[in-house]
């Protein structure tokens, strides 16, 4: 049960992506991508680091 | 024949040609529901991956997210947010319902339902729910290649391309009826592979054609600003305006919660072997999310390279026309045909579990034999009806009701996903607030078309003097919820039978 409490970590790219006003600007750009698009595409890839380490703190031994 | 046309041809045969074979794999005795509806519930992580991917990423969303951006500006990049905020929500409760899903032996989310709450008119109205949204989906798919058979022209183009979308068609029914799940399996390993090489070169080559990105966001900006606009509306723009912050929120929000509901995702979700394959593949599906997002840019890029058209859905092809040798727009023909193959594949089949295991008999963990030959059967009878409409009814029909059927499927999300962390919901409440839910979406969307003159995905609602633009599903899913739960309490104060759970508290451990 005590696992678990590592879901909670999951609510960060909620947070992260659904409040527009934090990331709709156009600098700083990116490679010429303005902000907006570049912040949003970072938490695809955060998000999936994230999840690889909850997966990592929750597995149990018998998983496979 | 041009060297497109041979490219496309051969790995259009190839797929076919695998789909029929892919019968053998595994040896399994395919009269068995199990074996011809998930492959047998022994997907690797590998295997779950490219399934997943390429049931989810259809050819028509890598074909409309670039069009939205095309039309709507930064609005249409909601679909990444969606894409990213998805997966958590895999993590934690898909996994859940995969546990729950293996231990009692269901195939679709109205055997979960039916079990938990003892409730059949609950159960026909969550699987009727599906398979209506699937419909218009599966016809989107059609259309996608329709339109691919009538760009190459020559005896595909033929009556319009409704002649090889025929031709395709059988094949499509013939596999899928002879291999269940294990033809779109196999065929999504070409599939994916196709859309990464086509999507990674279009995505290096197009921008650089055009001078860098910087130069494409700049030009795409002064195209948008040079548009006519409605009055009363921003326009549309390399940024969001800062009225449609909420409704940009509530779609990537409301859509993620239902992505994983509808009836092909839960169908590839329980093909996997176990719990941790679908949790691995929640942290490892966002590489797909990415190759979209990247892919939606190119909506931008077209407005920077000049391209006008009144059908923003072949702004893709046209840019692959514009920019690559003719070989290869060849092969990203075909990775948009078999792109859709695939989807099409997989949700015949979910909607025909539904159809045979919930609607014309309720669920029974026994799956008394016959079962496996109705839904065989029912497929076919889907992929007809899907048939019919692209011939029958114009293109807007389906799209119109691909996005009604967006809202339609969230409103069963309380008596599924709740339901899978408790049995407070009375199940007679459960069906009054899908009822509620139902109304509400529709009568949004029909009051859009009253006003626009056109169906929509959001709607301004005025709460006193503020106007909040939000996402129609996810409204119509607030107004399912309340009544859901205020027609508990009334049952629980008349002290209601709340019918009988067929599970138990192990049902849901690991």
């Amino acid at each position: 049960m005590k696992r678990r409490a590592w879901y909670w970590l999951l609510i960060a790219p909620f947070v992260a992506t659904l409040w527009p006003p934090f990331y709709n600007h156009a600098d700083p750009a990116l490679f010429g991508l303005p902000f907006f698009y570049w912040y949003q595409l970072l938490w695809v890839v955060l998000t999936s680091l994230l999840l690889w380490f909850v997966l990592l703190m929750t597995r149990e031994p018998k998983d496979v | 024949m041009s060297s497109g046309t041979i490219i496309f041809l051969i790995l259009v045969v190839g797929v076919t040609v695998m789909g029929f074979v892919a019968a053998g794999w595994g040896k399994a005795n395919l009269q068995h529901f199990d074996e011809w509806a998930l492959g047998g519930r022994r997907f690797g992580t590998l295997v779950s991956w490219f399934l997943l991917g390429g049931d989810l990423y259809t050819a028509y969303t890598f074909v409309a997210v670039p069009a939205l951006i095309y039309g709507a500006g930064a609005l249409g990049f909601f679909a990444v947010p969606y894409a990213t905020i998805a997966y958590p929500v895999v993590f934690i409760l898909l996994a859940r319902f995969w546990t729950v899903a293996k231990k009692r032996g269901y195939i679709t989310s109205a055997d979960f339902v039916r079990d938990r709450y003892g409730d059949r008119a609950l159960e026909i109205a969550i699987a009727i729910t599906g398979v209506i949204a699937a419909l218009p989906y599966i016809a989107l798919q059609l259309i996608g290649m329709k339109t691919v058979f009538s760009q190459i022209g020559g005896a595909f183009g033929a009556g319009g391309g409704f002649v090889a979308l025929g031709i395709a068609f059988v094949v499509l029914a013939a596999y899928t009826y002879n291999s269940g799940l294990r033809a779109p399996a196999m065929i999504a390993f070409v599939k994916d592979a196709l859309i990464y090489i086509t999507v990674i070169a279009a995505i290096v080559v197009i921008p650089a054609a055009l001078g860098g990105w910087g130069h494409v966001f700049a030009s795409a900006q002064a195209a948008m600003a040079a548009r006519p606009v409605a009055p009363g509306t921003a326009p549309a723009g390399i940024l969001l305006s800062p009225g449609m912050y909420f409704a940009y929120a509530t779609m990537a929000f409301g859509s993620c919660l239902s992505l994983f509901i509808y009836p092909h995702s839960i169908t590839s979700l329980l093909a996997a072997k176990s719990k941790f394959v679908i949790q691995r593949n929640a942290a490892l599906l966002p590489a797909y999310s990415l190759l979209l997002g990247f892919l939606a840019l190119l909506g931008f890029c077209a407005l920077a390279a000049g391209i006008a058209t009144k059908d923003p859905n072949a702004i893709v092809p046209m840019l692959f026309a514009k920019y690559f040798p003719d070989w290869f727009a060849g092969l990203a023909n075909a990775a948009i045909v078999i792109g859709a193959l695939v989807p099409a594949a997989i949700m015949a089949i979910g909607a025909a579990n539904l159809l045979a295991s919930n609607v014309f008999k309720e669920f029974s963990a026994q799956r008394p034999p016959g079962e496996t030959r109705i839904a065989k059967y029912l497929t076919l009878a889907v992929c007809a009806c899907a048939l019919i409409f692209v011939v029958e009814l114009p293109v807007q029909y389906a799209i119109t009701l691909q996005l009604l059927g967006g809202a339609w499927m969230l409103q069963i999300f309380p008596a599924f996903a709740f339901g899978l962390y408790t049995r407070w919901f009375h199940p007679t409440a459960l069906l009054l607030g899908w009822a509620a839910g139902m109304l509400t979406g529709s009568g949004m969307a029909y009051w859009t078309f009253r006003a626009t003159g056109k169906f929509g995905s959001v709607f301004p609602l005025q709460l006193g003097s503020l106007k909040l633009i939000g996402f129609i599903a996810l409204y119509a899913l607030i107004a399912n919820l309340a009544v859901a739960a205020l027609a508990t309490l009334a049952f629980n104060a008349a002290k209601a039978s709340k019918g009988t759970d067929g599970t138990t508290a192990q049902d849901y451990a690991v």
